[in-house]
């Protein structure tokens, strides 16, 4: 972690300093995930690369590049060179703006059905590269969509007659569009928007298209590697979880301590007012997209919730999935938080007006996110740009989140109450269902692998293709397992594939929610696996354990569930091995694949 | 400011640059002189040195100065001249 890196940084300072901040995030002995990135340019790419390459070392991903020779994207996509069939890409960048399109502008006495054909040419030009490219490679494909252009020969009315560029580049713009919502693997990345938003004069200075042959102005690529570096890190699951919010000037203006409820600054009276009421707007709305609130603020719990009761607030004590106002320091309290939400903290993101309280939470707890602002107008903007949540792959559980952390938090209450543990799970009343993957929860079981990092015996990660042709083999067995209970339905929590060979099951990726932790779900999708192993008359299961710096929770699961260690590695690593002729169903608490109908179908 | 200001805040962009605290210009220092300044990594050079001095370089003068004195007395022309302060919107610091 570099705090140079953070969002906002200082474009000119990365650029300048590149070498030295590489070197730094290569010696700060993070453990990263390793992912060869093909980038296919329409224009130079070197720099796009370089700064890509920081910010994806200082998200725990440790890239190797191929580029394509100078604008050779499109043959490099469509022949199949051998370097780039021979680097076997995880992931697929194609660069393109502008620049490279070839089919307007058309001249003006052309007709529409001229223009209409020009439009359709282009878009194909793009499509048949990208199917070739999922066929060839399964795996994610990202390409920009385009800049406006920086003149209009028409003028305004460049935007509505056909002829216009402005008009062409919005129609492919909205074909990218429409293409990127009804495929999976490809995800566009809007420069459209980004442009605009640092300023389409100086992102398309052309002066560095004539030097250079960069397509857009060298010092807005940082800007333009960190935008595209928020979609693959949510591709590989590194998004963040939760907000952790202060109160005082932070959701609200003034010391609600102090100020008392009549005092403090919210609603719609005043300017400031407007602005902290948005703010709060803003992270409801986060909230009503999975993203949990947390509290995080030096007040008495009374107090806050004098604040959180004001008539004009918007955020409420039950949009909180736990609160922590008290007078411990804010790291501190940041721990716990992440403890009761069974989340690393690393998937917070700290949201406080005072400088001291960021200071101390990043220097505890580096992973947090703890972005610096100076007004509630200010710290949307910064959220917003920072884009910790962005989710590239949603998924419907995304919006019960909440729901989800609070009926955990009801269950810990009940846990209180039972004379036994067993007593206790008995009275959750809990189903699961666990089976053979299926086509509607696919996109769950992709976004769980890929970001399950403590309850995770492998920590293999897979793209959404990958995971569907492991659907399609019969080479493998594959459960995953949903979890439900009297307090409500957890969703699907469990994935678990095994690779057949003979007789012999190797378990590729076995992992679990934390949210699910101690409710003996694991042993319930044992039973199941083991159920399916005897039914193709297996014999036995070889486990494998490989540490990371997070997984250690689950160092000794193969023990617990009955295997023999076979080997010890230096590393941490370690591998099993069980004979199912001796296995008795461990789970005892769960009732297993007994729903009801009024559950078939649905998944969430 | 002086030709030998402009010099040291150039030595000072050159270090970052190159990561290398070693470098030390003269007027006559050229590309063949430092480890790693070919045509990528110039482009970098370029960008440190105009923000430093918030000026620009005219096109032909970026690919055409012969060696870093040359590079100083543009510098220093441009700034003592018309100061073009380049106003970039929000991101630009």
């Amino acid at each position: 972690m570099i705090p140079e890196l953070q969002y906002p940084f200082d474009s000119n300072e990365l650029l300048k300093k590149r070498r030295k901040l590489k070197k730094a995030l290569l010696e700060d002995g993070t453990q990263r995930i390793k992912k060869r990135i093909a980038v296919l340019g329409g224009s130079t790419t070197n720099d796009i690369v370089s700064m890509l390459e920081l910010f994806l070392l200082q998200e725990g991903i440790e890239p190797a590049f191929y580029q394509s020779e100078y604008a050779q994207y499109w043959q490099d996509a469509m022949f199949d060179p051998p370097e780039l069939t021979t680097f076997q890409p995880e992931l697929i960048f194609i660069h393109t703006s502008q620049r490279n399109i070839t089919e307007a502008p058309l001249p003006l006495n052309s007709s529409e059905e001229t223009v209409q054909a020009a439009l359709e040419r282009q878009m194909s030009h793009f499509t048949q590269m990208w199917e070739h490219l999922a066929e060839r490679y399964h795996c994610p494909v990202i390409q920009n969509n385009f800049e406006l252009p920086s003149y209009r020969l028409l003028g305004n009315r460049d935007a509505y007659d056909c002829h216009g560029m402005v008009w062409f580049v919005s129609e492919l713009n909205r074909r990218f569009a429409v293409y990127a919502a009804s495929h999976t693997d490809f995800y566009l990345h809007d420069i459209h928007y980004l442009s605009a938003r640092y300023g389409l004069d100086a992102w398309s200075d052309p002066s560095y298209w004539y030097l250079y042959k960069y397509s857009l102005c060298v010092p807005a690529i940082p800007e333009f590697a960190y935008s595209l570096t928020r979609i693959i890190r949510s591709i590989y699951g590194k998004t963040k979880k939760v907000l952790a919010l202060d109160l005082d000037n932070t959701l609200w203006g003034g010391v609600i301590g102090d100020d008392g409820q009549e005092g403090i600054v919210i609603g719609q009276e005043t300017a400031e007012a407007e602005a902290f009421t948005e703010m709060q707007e803003y992270c409801k709305s986060l909230g009503q997209l999975g993203v949990l609130l947390t509290v995080c603020s030096k007040n008495d719990r009374e107090n806050a919730l004098l604040g959180l009761n004001h008539p004009d607030s918007v955020l409420h004590e039950n949009d909180f999935v736990f609160m922590a106002a008290n007078w411990e320091p804010k790291d501190q309290n940041l721990t716990k938080t992440a403890e009761a939400l069974s989340l690393l903290p690393e998937s917070f993101v700290f949201v406080d007006d005072n400088p001291a309280e960021r200071e101390i939470v990043s220097v505890q707890l580096p992973g947090v996110a703890a972005p610096p602002f100076a007004s509630p107008a200010e710290c949307i903007r910064v959220l917003d740009g920072a884009g910790y949540f962005e989710a590239a792959l949603f998924s419907e559980a995304d919006t019960k989140r909440m729901d989800m952390y609070r009926a955990n938090i009801q269950r810990t209450h009940m846990e209180k109450s039972y004379a036994s543990y067993t007593e206790y799970l008995l009275g959750l009343e809990m189903q699961a269902e666990i089976q053979d993957f299926t086509a509607l929860a696919l996109p769950r079981i992709v976004q769980l692998t890929n970001k399950s990092n403590q309850f995770n015996l492998t920590t293999r990660r897979y793209t959404q293709s990958e995971m569907a042709q492991i659907a399609a083999s019969d080479k493998y067995i594959r459960l995953y397992g949903r979890l439900k209970d009297k307090f409500g339905d957890n969703g699907i929590v469990s994935v678990v594939i095994g690779e057949i060979a003979g007789k012999t099951l190797h378990m590729e990726l076995w992992l679990m929610s934390c949210r699910v932790l101690k409710r003996h779900m694991e042993y319930a999708m044992l039973d199941e696996l083991i159920a399916q192993c005897r039914r193709r008359s297996m014999e036995t299961i070889c486990g494998y354990y490989y540490q990371t710096d997070k997984n250690h929770m689950v160092r000794e699961l193969y023990r617990d569930f009955g295997f023999t260690l076979k080997e010890q590695f230096e590393n941490g690593d370690s591998t099993w091995v069980l004979d199912i002729g001796d296995y008795t169903p461990k789970n005892h608490v769960i009732h297993v694949n007994q729903t009801e109908k009024e559950h078939t179908g649905n998944d969430t | 400011m002086t030709h030998e200001e402009i010099m040291e805040k150039l030595t000072e962009i050159f270090r970052d640059v190159f990561d290398d605290e070693e470098i030390c210009l003269s007027d006559d220092t050229t590309a063949n002189d430092i480890d790693g300044w070919e045509s990528l990594e110039h482009i970098n050079l370029v960008e440190a040195v105009e923000h430093e001095f918030g000026m620009k370089f005219r096109m032909q003068e970026v690919s055409g100065m012969k060696n870093v004195g040359e590079m100083a007395r543009i510098v220093r022309s441009r700034i003592t001249d018309t100061p073009e302060k380049k106003k970039r919107g929000l991101f630009r610091r």
